[in-house]
């Protein structure tokens, strides 16, 4: 936004659009926001379970009953109860955890980084393959490599997440033994590093713990692979797409009449000019996978936060079920958000 | 389905139906539909997109017939639990010693009401807030397309997730949770049409005549957004089962002992290494099938909506 403005400064007009652009912008945000939180609220209001029997217990007698419910405040009129809600929400306040005791909030932080750590992984290995895959299969339309990274595509929207990561620990693990099986990291090196970061593969490699490392990659590594392939999917079938587009374009042409080799016009020219739209592919499935990482954690038993909100829904701990739902919604709303205002820096066009 | 009579009378019927002067909107509609047909057919991927799902109707619909066991009861649990692929047992047979065959069969009707049912609770509430915010546009859009975005924002899986949590799991409950999350994309794309059909002639010439809105909404914008939308529902259905299969995988689905394939998976789960085939088997059924609407989705949008096709 910042660059917007700044390059704004060529009208008195041009700013003033800018501005308005950028209220719109966060005012949409915002109403997103908002939304979330009353969807989660509203959530909230329908389970049958009573939250003040869960607390004082169904042989309670009537008065701590009604000190209880007061407490709660669900004596007050249902906006007004909306409008407690939002203001704890939005200082992070979604209560205690009836499983963990603890804050959600706490609990959310602890589980946070070990989903980043999968999600960011799988991205990584996703746009490093994907992207190569989408530009052959563009280039060389109709190959074998084309129809290669149809099928890929066509199969990352047809089969089960958690079923491919059960299939993947049986071959790789119980099968072949290539890598550990579930959970982070192996217990007997688990004591040997300091959580600072709570991303294991940083935290290992920055005391210096390599045997606790390769642990760690050697547990990390496929549930990352399966998330890397349904990424891998996604970004292939969109880099090919755009770039179908682009080698249609008129420079395209010009660039080869100069004489530039074929390699020069496919990866600097043509790769560079739908470098923009991919940017926002690339978060957007980065966003994806975090749908993805709930299932695939409870298949890996791995502690990050589709993990938490899993276990929780199995113990009815509402709280921790909304509150979770309602930082994965708001991750994924700033993801959007990233990939928009990304667009717009990268994209001169857009100014 | 127009094509198997064509054999018999090769010139008669087809020459009826292509004529280029229909004598009735029938003939000329049936002439359409065969026309979309044949293109259809000359996509092999699309053909064995309709196979899969024509077979799983049909399986779901004989599958008292077809399954060889019972689904629920199983066979002798000292010498028939967690048996391979065998002669008897196709698919091998699960801790309870049933045969996974016959529960993938009856299992089929589960998946079948999930996306049917699904599909008709969330296409006309897409329908109608997409073509009643396109049309009328103003404050009433805005505020739609604010309530469709927010449902947008939540991650699919997450927001059944919690819908399920609050409703208390079963298979009705996952049914209206994956609705509620389903009519967003399909709200958006009525909009887009809408907005495209809404300042043409013909609309103008329906409301000179007097049409209320209601009529002009009805009558004519969604029959024209019908087929995008349709395109977009069986696009989605492959997403449908893999989010209800997920549901029933993390236990929030149909509950035991209904044989829904991503509760199965579940199941194998326990006995992954040694018995791979109770949790391998379902979920490639779950796989063929979602397949198979991905395969058909992409014909039908080659067909109804080529705009969309690259």
């Amino acid at each position: 936004m910042a660059s917007s403005i700044a390059n704004g400064g060529g009208g008195h007009s041009a700013l003033r659009f800018y501005l308005t652009k950028t209220a719109q912008f966060i005012l949409v945000l915002a109403t997103t926001l908002l939304g979330l939180v009353a969807v989660t609220f509203l959530i909230g209001r329908v389970v049958p379970i009573d939250p003040v029997l869960a607390i004082v217990g169904d042989r309670a007698p009537a008065h701590v009953y009604e000190r209880a419910r007061q407490e709660l405040g669900l004596d007050l009129p249902l906006i007004q109860q909306f409008w407690i809600y939002l203001k704890k929400a939005v200082t992070g306040d979604f209560g205690n955890s009836v499983l963990t005791t603890n804050p959600v909030m706490t609990d959310i932080a602890n589980a946070f980084p070990a989903t980043f750590e999968l999600a960011t992984l799988g991205t990584i290995i996703g746009t490093i393959i994907g992207i190569p895959l989408g530009v052959l299969a563009a280039v060389k339309r109709g190959s074998l490599i084309d129809q290669v990274v149809r099928f890929l595509g066509l199969a990352g929207y047809s089969i089960p997440i958690f079923w491919l990561g059960l299939m993947g620990l049986l071959l790789f693990y119980a099968k072949l033994g290539w890598v550990a099986g579930p959970g982070r990291i192996d217990v007997t090196y688990s004591y040997l590093y300091t959580p600072v970061t709570g991303i294991v593969l940083i935290d290992t490699a920055m005391q210096g713990q390599w045997d606790a490392f390769w642990d760690a990659v050697s547990h990390i590594i496929l549930p990352a692979c399966l998330l890397g392939y349904f990424s891998l999917a996604y970004i292939s079938r969109m880099t090919r797409s755009f770039m179908l587009n682009e080698l249609a374009q008129e420079y395209v042409i010009a660039a080869r009449v100069k004489g530039l080799s074929e390699f020069r016009v496919i990866w600097r020219h043509a790769l560079r000019n739908a470098a923009v739209p991919l940017v926002t592919v690339i978060a957007l499935s980065y966003a994806n996978l975090l749908e993805g990482s709930v299932l695939t954690e409870t298949v890996f038993a791995w502690p990050g936060l589709g993990q938490y909100i899993t276990n929780s829904l199995q113990n009815a701990d509402m709280n921790a079920v909304l509150g979770g739902t309602l930082v994965i919604g708001a991750v994924f709303v700033l993801l959007n958000l990233v990939s928009d205002l990304l667009y717009r820096l990268l994209d001169p066009r857009t100014r | 389905m127009a094509g198997s009579p064509a054999l018999s009378q090769p010139t008669g019927l087809r020459a009826w139906l292509l004529s280029p002067e229909p004598a009735s909107r029938w003939q000329a509609r049936l002439g359409r539909f065969y026309l979309g047909w044949r293109s259809f057919t000359r996509n092999p991927l699309a053909v064995i997109g309709l196979g899969i799902v024509v077979l799983l109707i049909v399986v779901a619909l004989l599958a008292d017939v077809l399954a060889p066991y019972s689904p629920v009861v199983g066979g002798d649990l000292r010498t028939q639990r967690l048996l391979p692929p065998s002669e008897t047992f196709w698919l091998g047979t699960d801790d309870q010693a049933r045969d996974i065959l016959s529960r993938i069969i009856h299992g089929s009707r589960i998946t079948l009401f999930v996306v049917v049912l699904v599909s008709i609770i969330a296409t006309p509430i897409g329908l109608l807030v997409g073509t009643i915010a396109g049309y009328l546009g103003g404050w009433v859009d805005t505020v739609l397309m604010r309530i469709t975005d927010i449902f947008l924002a939540f991650p699919r899986l997450v927001l059944a997730l919690a819908f399920v949590a609050a409703l208390g799991p079963g298979i009705e409950n996952a049914v209206i949770a994956i609705a509620i999350t389903s009519w967003p994309p399909y709200a958006r794309i009525a909009r887009a049409e809408t907005l495209m059909v809404r300042n043409t002639d013909f609309i103008a010439a329906v409301k000179l005549q007097g049409a209320s809105t209601p009529r002009i909404i009805f009558g004519h914008v969604i029959p024209l957004c019908l087929s995008s939308v349709i395109v977009r529902v069986t696009l989605d259905m492959a997403g449908i089962i893999l989010t209800a299969a997920g549901l029933g995988f993390l236990g929030l689905g149909a509950q035991p002992p209904s044989p829904e394939w991503g509760a199965m998976v579940a199941t194998g789960r326990n006995y992954l290494i040694d018995q791979w085939w109770v949790a391998a088997m379902p979920g490639l059924a779950i796989f063929v099938v979602s397949l198979g609407f991905n395969l058909l989705g992409d014909g039908l949008r080659d067909v109804l909506d080529p705009k969309a096709a690259k």
